[in-house]
């Protein structure tokens, strides 16, 4: 039993738009804040890849107060089409999605995976995807509580090291 | 997954969904076409965890006392199953390579059910429940399905 980003016990209204480079430095700290540990290069390199090119069918989406005039963000999700990769059809990865601690139980996370959705809807994407760690109930339970379901894939993996 | 945790999860489904309502086992039983007698064994292991509470009398029933945004099927199942009994080996200081083998495969599917069960939540799958009831319903009389 985990706490949950889909819990909504109030919810609350978020603003959610596209992150530019002006968010880097607050994403790296939300990101910090969560992980405990700061990846400015790592996260830098995300916004030039996905907030500045092929932005089209790349989306770096932020969830902040409706009020926030440069202040924290609460939230963040972020995702791109993909096409063709083991056999599949053009359709939506969604690769992180991160809701502040203090900010969770309050329908951020839904409301960014909702924005997320409706953009690879807007480009006729019909299909979402992500990929979840089995010991992350976390996630696991979040996106499973937006619908998801486990897809025709099954990943696999060989240790190189025996 | 034994019968008695598939009740368990259809009963407290019931529950959940009407929380305003005292619901008895005889109901749950003509709904789900069991024995109410399987459901009440059902209902003292659910109520030993502290997951439903019963009031006796005319217009009795079971009411739901978890959290059904925390309680996940997982949480259910183990009430009443040992879940890591799909994969063990009665000795493993004399296991054969091919009984090692087959242990590493019915780990890997156990491994993906126990996280499966794991992550879904009685609310989530009154979601599911509702959401298919309108897809369903939208069918049925031609409007556009709903998402």
């Amino acid at each position: 039993m985990s706490e949950t980003p889909d819990d909504m016990d109030v919810a609350v209204a978020v603003k959610i738009g596209r992150a530019g480079f002006e968010y880097l430095d607050r994403v790296v700290d939300l990101d910090s804040q969560i992980t405990g540990q700061p990846k400015p290069e790592y996260w830098k390199d995300v916004f030039e890849r996905y907030a500045s090119r092929h932005v089209e069918e790349r989306f770096f989406l932020v969830a902040e107060a409706p009020d926030s005039k440069d202040g924290d963000i609460l939230g963040l999700i972020v995702g791109e089409v993909r096409g063709f990769e083991f056999g599949s059809k053009p359709c939506g990865w969604i690769f992180a999605v991160s809701v502040h601690p203090d900010s969770r139980q309050r329908g951020i996370g839904e409301a960014l995976f909702t924005a997320i959705c409706d953009e690879f809807r807007q480009i006729g994407i019909v299909k979402v995807r992500t990929m979840v760690q089995r010991e992350d109930p976390l996630h696991m339970s979040f996106f499973r509580s937006e619908g998801m379901v486990a897809g025709p894939y099954i990943q696999f993996e060989m240790s190189l090291e025996d | 997954m034994q019968k008695s945790s598939r009740l368990a999860i259809y009963a407290l489904m019931e529950l959940a969904a009407n929380p305003d309502r005292q619901i008895s086992a005889s109901e749950i039983g003509e709904k789900y076409r069991v024995s109410s007698h399987h459901l009440a064994k059902v209902f003292i292991s659910l109520g030993r965890a502290g997951l439903v509470q019963s009031i006796r009398g005319v217009g009795g029933g079971y009411s739901f006392t978890g959290n059904a945004k925390r309680l996940t099927l997982l949480d259910i199942i183990s009430l009443f199953e040992d879940t890591s009994s799909a994969c063990k080996l009665n000795d493993p200081s004399k296991a054969t390579d091919e009984e090692w083998v087959m242990f590493d495969i019915s780990k890997e599917i156990n491994d993906m059910a126990l996280a499966t069960y794991g992550s879904i939540t009685i609310a989530t799958l009154l979601k599911q429940v509702d959401r298919r009831g309108r897809i369903r319903a939208a069918k049925s009389d031609g409007s556009p399905a709903l998402t």
